[in-house]
């Protein structure tokens, strides 16, 4: 049910969101979906990928700080009111979201909605039992 | 365990037996560079002092201070008290302020700098039969050279490995079994993140003791270090002005304070403004005189390190006073609106952060006519988070540390691993960037 993420830690300098991404690409590792989150001196690159511990050690190698967390990927049809609906479900069941991005797969039918939840085990329950789709990585890079 | 001493008589003697040897040789040493030393008969005939003046142990304090200034005044030879022929070995340091110091030794001087680092080897543990790994950078500096021919006297194995190439280091640590490590301490640090990176275990080593100087740093990067590399980590102190390293050094039995070898160099404390001796156990400027140094001696040189002597016991039974490790320098003390900052005090409160690293540099700046003070902090995986709320609280957490422990407030910023420069030698913490 979780899906794998790599985080990494930024300096605000130019040109690091490059070079990260040319590591990666040079790995031959695809990017499936990514965030930026910033303050004013630094800023955290979250991403989703097809081949988390590749791209992790290429990053580390290269003298990165790299982490590895779990989230939540929530399937949603690509309709107008889809994400307001997964979040009164989330209100509702009464869950801390610590950050989302979301991205539309390639057919164009259905978004991906990646949450990191405070507590991941009660997000689990209360999606499923409200009867959303979670995916697993897997099915994250095959779309 | 029992201890070794090097020479256990003088090392173990009775302080009114050791204040008797260092009046004979103290009248001994003014006399001579009154008699040879044009710009020590200059000082001490303005203060009007003469070699026999000089007949108690509190008489040095009618002698005049040395400073830094005296041996650039005289420079390179000026102050050596021997013909050049007569001098086998010159050092100097390395002149980041200025001309450099040119320091000299006869033969004689290097026989008893070798004494006195195998005294030093001695109270880290270190015996004939063990390989000592020397990372002190060999040259003009005099930690190297001093370190390998203490290593030699003492009849242990020297691998003369100098400072830098970091990876073979670490291969001739595992290959030859290098029981004993002399480095600066941020060196060991950059030999611990080497070993991780090329995933080689520590316990795997035969390193059982650090020999660790010629930088300051704190309690906590001690324990840093013993617990990345698996070794008991002591402090040794020197100067190249008085011999290099080997002026004094912790014992393993010490809770703390390193052994001043005082029937060569006499220590005393004073009030760096004032120049007052201050009572014992105070802290204050250190100040020491060559006792028994041929081509080269000093009389009261300022050392702008601060520290305190301690008469205790010690529990390894030598009678040496000890000296506290150095807290900092009369010199690279920063105000910072007013409040006296030593980069030391900084690095204790990081250590004291739960997954922080020793990585890290000051920068000080002038914004106007206020100083501003930027503590910067590489994130290691240890305190890496996805989350921006949980850096903002560990850089919010370092700078209300720091506002508490040294009163001054600072901003914290968070950097990429291996963005602060690793040292081969010493680390440069403090970047000043006032123009004053």
């Amino acid at each position: 049910m979780r899906v794998e993420q790599i985080a990494v830690f930024l300096e605000n300098k130019s040109g690091r969101l490059a070079e990260i991404t040319s590591i990666i690409a040079e790995e031959g590792v695809n990017i499936r979906a990514l965030s930026v989150a910033d303050t004013a001196d630094f800023g955290i690159l979250r991403l989703i990928v097809d081949n988390v511990d590749k791209a992790q050690n290429a990053l580390k190698e290269k003298g990165f700080t790299v982490g590895k967390t779990n989230v939540l990927a929530v399937e949603v049809s690509d309709k107008v009111g889809g994400l307001a609906k997964v979040l009164r479900s989330i209100e509702g069941a009464g869950l801390n979201v610590e950050y989302m991005y979301a991205f539309v797969n390639k057919s164009g039918e259905n978004a991906v909605l990646i949450f990191r939840f405070e507590d991941m085990d009660k997000a689990i329950d209360s999606l499923m039992a409200e009867g959303y789709t979670l995916l697993t990585g897997e099915q994250i890079c095959s779309l | 365990m029992t201890t070794r001493y090097w020479e256990e008589e003088i090392e173990t003697l009775p302080r009114v037996g050791l204040e008797s040897i260092q009046l004979l040789r103290l009248k001994r040493l003014v006399a001579r560079v009154y008699e040879k030393v044009k710009p020590y008969r200059e000082k001490m005939d303005a203060a009007g002092v003469k070699p026999e003046d000089i007949n108690s142990l509190a008489d040095l304090q009618k002698l005049p201070f040395t400073y830094k200034d005296d041996l650039r005044d005289n420079y390179p030879f000026g102050l050596f008290t021997v013909p050049l022929d007569e001098v086998v070995r010159v050092h100097a340091s390395s002149g980041t302020t200025g001309k450099s110091t040119v320091v000299g030794y006869t033969e004689a001087d290097i026989k008893l700098w070798s004494s006195v680092m195998a005294r030093a080897l001695c109270c880290a543990g270190a015996h004939s039969g063990d390989i000592v790994h020397n990372a002190y950078g060999y040259g003009l500096f005099t930690g190297g050279l001093g370190a390998h021919y203490g290593a030699e006297r003492l009849g242990a194995t020297v691998i003369p490995v100098s400072g830098g190439n970091t990876k073979r280091q670490i291969n001739i640590m595992r290959d030859f079994g290098s029981t004993v490590l002399m480095s600066t301490p941020s060196y060991a640090l950059n030999l611990a993140d080497a070993m991780g990176e090329m995933e080689v275990d520590p316990q795997s080593l035969s390193l059982r003791v650090g020999i660790f100087g010629a930088e300051p740093w704190s309690e906590n990067m001690r324990e840093e270090v013993e617990r990345k590399l698996n070794l008991k980590a002591v402090d040794i102190y020197g100067l190249s002005e008085i011999i290099g390293p080997g002026v004094s050094m912790e014992c393993v039995a010490s809770s703390g304070g390193m052994h001043i070898f005082e029937d060569h160099f006499l220590p005393e404390i004073i009030d760096p403004q004032t120049g007052e001796v201050l009572p014992p156990g105070e802290k204050g400027e250190l100040v020491f005189t060559t006792l028994t140094k041929e081509a080269f001696p000093l009389i009261r040189y300022r050392t702008k390190d601060i520290s305190r002597l301690m008469y205790e016991t010690c529990a390894c039974g030598r009678t040496l006073v000890r000296m506290e490790k150095v807290t900092g320098r009369t010199d690279d003390m920063l105000i910072i609106r007013g409040v006296n900052v030593f980069p030391s005090q900084v690095e204790h409160v990081l250590m004291g952060i739960d997954g922080v690293e020793p990585h890290y540099q000051i920068v000080v700046e002038r914004e106007g006519n206020l100083d501003t003070m930027q503590v910067q902090v590489e994130v290691s995986e240890n305190i890496f988070s996805d989350e921006i709320r949980v850096l903002e609280n560990l850089a919010n957490k370092i700078k209300a540390d720091i506002k508490d422990y040294l009163g001054v407030t600072c901003s914290v910023k968070l950097v990429e691993p291996k963005t602060i420069q690793r040292s081969e030698g010493k680390a440069q913490r403090v970047f000043d960037r006032r123009k004053m």
